[in-house]
């Protein structure tokens, strides 16, 4: 078996789970090829919603103050989905047999990222992911930055709910004005990028055309849900990127999205942070300038881009030189392990990582280079974590054998030598997930 | 481990010994401490993220244009909510813990304090904070680590938490730490481990540091649970850099700034974030005992908010803010820098930008550490020759 097979499973997938490897034998572009059909079923785990019919539609502060009792205990309604969706997520993740979808999934997921840890969020980040996020991974980028835009969790976290233009009826009467907050991330994070080409001006114009995106009045307050309220909608047309935006309400806001999503920097900032994810830290201007041509080129079509990122010789190359994070680190360990893990063991085992999933530090999202993780204690905690873990998988298997199927032509001789050469099963699995081969990707 | 005498001391103390000669010999630069050198004084660097608001926590109460532009933000002038530092300025009541070292001369502020960049991303401006130059990824190590390489031995730079952040990334590998609960792997295994990772430079690196670190803290009385908080990892910070402790120079990070939205006034998010600060900061000198002599703590963030309210009572990315500097040497009481006033703003919303954070920092690196202002200048803070503090920080 080549080393291509193992790099498909490694560095676009989560590591080989049962006979994965072996599936994918000597086609290792039409495994990945084959995961980029559009419209892909939502996979039961992560479609279920864990309050019936979710959260989007209802109150804001019913769900805000609802209380459910779990075992003798009551706790928020928006923990217990948080925690309930979250584990389902990672379950997904550690079944699935899509692994290169959902790694896009992931990295979706972090461009556009919001964060549990704001305004009870936690209970509409799961929702917002299968809503705004899944839809688009192979279809147009503008697609989704548009579903995005107009979903509650978006809305919420980065504070447009609150913005009013000042000239809009609301914002006279209450004496109040923008919010910058979305409308500079939009620029900055989502599409041009910090050095894209836009001003201090074009946030302000930019936060002037989506005022009104926020969240649906109702007789008992705001509804988690999106509606366009004209009554705070700055009037009158703006400038962005010095192209003028006429006063259409709504329209405005979309025509603006459209505008970002077909910008040449756009192109760039999104090629950078995909050459990054899945070729290295540094990514190498030829591979950016290609991805960025076909982003172009296709008008966002997110499949065709990756098909263009496949088709690198770059992304073949080996050794594999990113660090997986804490959380594809534990995916991987538990998918190879082939352990069914409760759901105290599934959430304990992000928590010994330190990883929160949806709580990245900032709207940037998770960092997405090797120097972010591989601080001593976080390495540390993964080798704590994988040891302990060690020791629940059955023992039956001859270890070597296992790290064969595994990891086919990708086992190093120096791990392999390691795994043969240790006192026991336990050790000899334990230091197959310590090893190089499953922390990088 | 049955059969095993590998005591972990033993392993550790082989290791350390070949980590700290290996990296005096690649890194030292000339015309510094060598490693032999004991290294007394101790620095804490507190990256305050998000953006703290200046103008909140250190209120120009005496600047005649304080009430018209701050506006609804302007703070209720009340001997409550505001503690009086030099009739001018006074001191948000949140940060209490910190008014007593205001009051003994042990701490004081810089205002209207911004690094170079003018722009108003978070991610930039934290980048730039960390990396010392005048553009965002210019450089891929931090100043701190550039500060440092040279003048301490092996295992005496720390960052509190799991990562490390880009102010101590660089050629010198600091160490990193935060509470696990889970029970010690064995010695044995982690030697294994580090023989697995002899091709890997960045994996075994790490894992060498961790080792080090988890004897430090075996030695000082076992693992405790819990604990990520700052507060917490302050108080343990103290530990690793107390008088039993080999920690010399240590990173923490606090998040929270960033209030775009109801950041209140006496009360509020903003405050209770002000309130951890200073609790952390009171902590870690109280736990430090008499080591707080040689002890300073800095604390920045990577730029200031706007002058007046959003529309939704918090405050938008702005360009000064401002910087404190405490410890038992600190020569304090004071608020330092040129006061630029408020009746006119930058770019018509921000507090100006008057002082340079740099020249704070560099003053503190080369007073209280004892770095030449030659390599603050060309390597710690590229082509910064002229950009200099003349102020006696330290008593």
């Amino acid at each position: 078996m080549s080393l291509d097979g193992f790099n498909a499973c490694v560095r676009f997938g989560f590591g080989a789970r049962g006979n994965e490897l072996q599936d994918i034998g000597a086609d290792p572009k039409g495994w990945l090829l084959n995961q980029l059909q559009p419209g892909p079923p939502v996979p039961p785990l992560v479609a279920k919603r864990a309050r019936a019919g979710g959260v989007v539609g209802q109150s804001v502060k019913e769900i805000r103050q609802a209380e459910v009792s779990v075992g003798k205990r009551s706790i928020r309604l928006t923990r217990h989905i948080f925690q309930e969706e979250t584990c389902n997520r990672l379950l997904n993740h550690i079944q699935t047999d899509s692994p290169f979808y959902e790694r896009l999934v992931v990295f979706w997921s972090n461009h556009f990222s919001v964060s549990a840890s704001k305004s009870q969020l936690g209970g509409l980040v799961n929702e917002y992911e299968v809503q705004a996020i899944r839809p688009h991974v192979n279809g147009y980028f503008k697609d989704m930055l548009k579903a995005v835009m107009k979903h509650p969790a978006m809305l919420i976290y980065l504070d447009n709910v609150r913005s009013m233009g000042p000239n809009s009826p609301q914002g006279k009467r209450r004496e109040k004005g923008l919010n910058e907050n979305l409308a500079r991330e939009i620029l900055e994070l989502h599409t041009l990028g910090v050095n894209g080409g836009y001003s201090q001006k074009d946030v302000i114009s930019l936060a002037g055309v989506i005022t009104g995106w926020g969240l649906k009045n109702s007789p008992n307050g705001p509804l988690i849900q999106f509606a366009f309220n004209q009554a705070v909608h700055e009037p009158g047309s703006k400038n962005l990127l010095g192209y003028s935006i006429k006063e259409e309400g709504l329209a405005e806001g979309e025509n603006a999205l459209t505008l970002l999503a077909e910008h040449p920097s756009t192109a760039k900032h999104i090629a950078i942070k995909l050459a990054r994810h899945f070729i290295s830290d540094q990514p190498p201007k030829e591979a950016v300038d290609v991805l960025a041509q076909s982003f172009m080129r296709s008008g966002g079509h997110l499949p065709t881009v990756m098909q263009t990122l496949i088709d690198l010789k770059q992304t073949w190359e080996q050794p594999l030189s990113k660090l997986k994070t804490p959380y594809e680190y534990v995916v991987s360990v538990i998918r190879a392990s082939q352990l069914e893990l409760n759901k105290q063991q599934l959430m304990g085992s992000l928590r010994q990582v330190n990883f929160e999933v949806f709580n990245a530090p900032s709207p940037a999202g998770f960092d997405d280079v090797s120097q972010a993780w591989s601080g001593p204690d976080s390495i540390m905690k993964r080798i704590e974590w994988a040891y302990h873990l060690a020791k629940k998988v059955s023992t039956e298997r001859h270890p070597v054998q296992m790290a064969e199927r595994l990891l086919g032509s990708g086992l190093s001789a120096q791990t392999r030598q390691t795994i043969v050469r240790a006192p026991s099963a336990v050790d000899s699995i334990a230091l197959m997930f310590a090893s190089p081969e499953f922390q990088r990707r | 481990m049955a059969g095993s005498d590998f005591s972990r001391r033993n392993f550790l103390k082989f290791g350390s010994q070949s980590c700290a000669l290996s990296l005096a010999q690649s890194y030292l630069p000339s015309g510094l401490l060598t490693a032999a050198e004991k290294l007394d004084k101790r620095l804490m660097v507190v990256i305050m993220r998000g953006a703290l608001d200046g103008l909140a926590a250190v209120p120009p109460i005496g600047d005649k244009s304080y009430v018209s532009a701050r506006g609804q933000l302007a703070l209720p002038q009340n001997s409550e909510v505001l503690l009086d530092l030099n009739g001018f300025f006074a001191m948000h009541s949140a940060l209490k813990p910190l008014y007593p070292l205001y009051q003994q001369r042990e701490m004081l502020v810089m205002h209207a304090v911004a690094t170079p960049y003018r722009e108003r991303s978070h991610f930039d401006a934290q980048n730039l904070l960390e990396n010392g130059s005048d553009k965002p990824f210019k450089l891929s190590s931090g100043w701190l680590n550039r500060a440092i390489t040279g003048q301490a031995g092996g295992k005496e730079v720390i960052a509190m938490g799991s990562n490390i952040p880009l102010l101590l990334r660089g050629d010198w590998q600091a160490g990193s730490w935060s509470s696990s609960v889970l029970p010690d792997v064995t010695d044995e295994f982690l030697e294994r481990v580090q023989q697995m990772y002899k091709s890997d430079p960045i994996l075994s690196s790490a894992l060498g540091k961790a080792i080090d670190l988890q004897s430090m803290t075996d030695e000082s009385g076992g693992k405790s649970k819990g604990g990520r908080s700052f507060v917490e990892l302050m108080g343990k910070a103290a530990e690793f850099m107390g008088p039993s402790g080999e920690m010399r120079i240590g990173t923490a990070e606090l998040g929270g700034w960033d209030t775009h939205a109801n950041q209140g006034l006496d009360q509020g998010p903003l405050a209770r974030n002000m309130g951890i600060l200073a609790e952390g900061i009171a902590t870690f000198k109280e736990k430090l005992g008499s080591t707080w002599n040689q002890a300073a703590v800095l604390c920045i963030t990577e730029f200031g908010r706007t002058v007046r309210a959003n529309g939704s009572g918090g405050t938008d990315h702005g360009t000064a803010s401002v910087a404190f500097l405490i410890g038992g040497r600190v020569n304090g009481g004071r608020v330092i820098g040129e006061w630029p006033g408020l009746s006119q703003l930058y770019q018509g919303r921000d507090l100006y930008p008057a002082n340079d954070l740099r020249t704070l920092i560099k003053a503190t690196l080369n007073q209280h550490l004892g770095i030449s202002n030659d390599h603050l200048s060309q390597v710690v803070f590229p082509q910064t020759h002229l950009i200099n503090l003349q102020d006696k920080l330290f008593a």
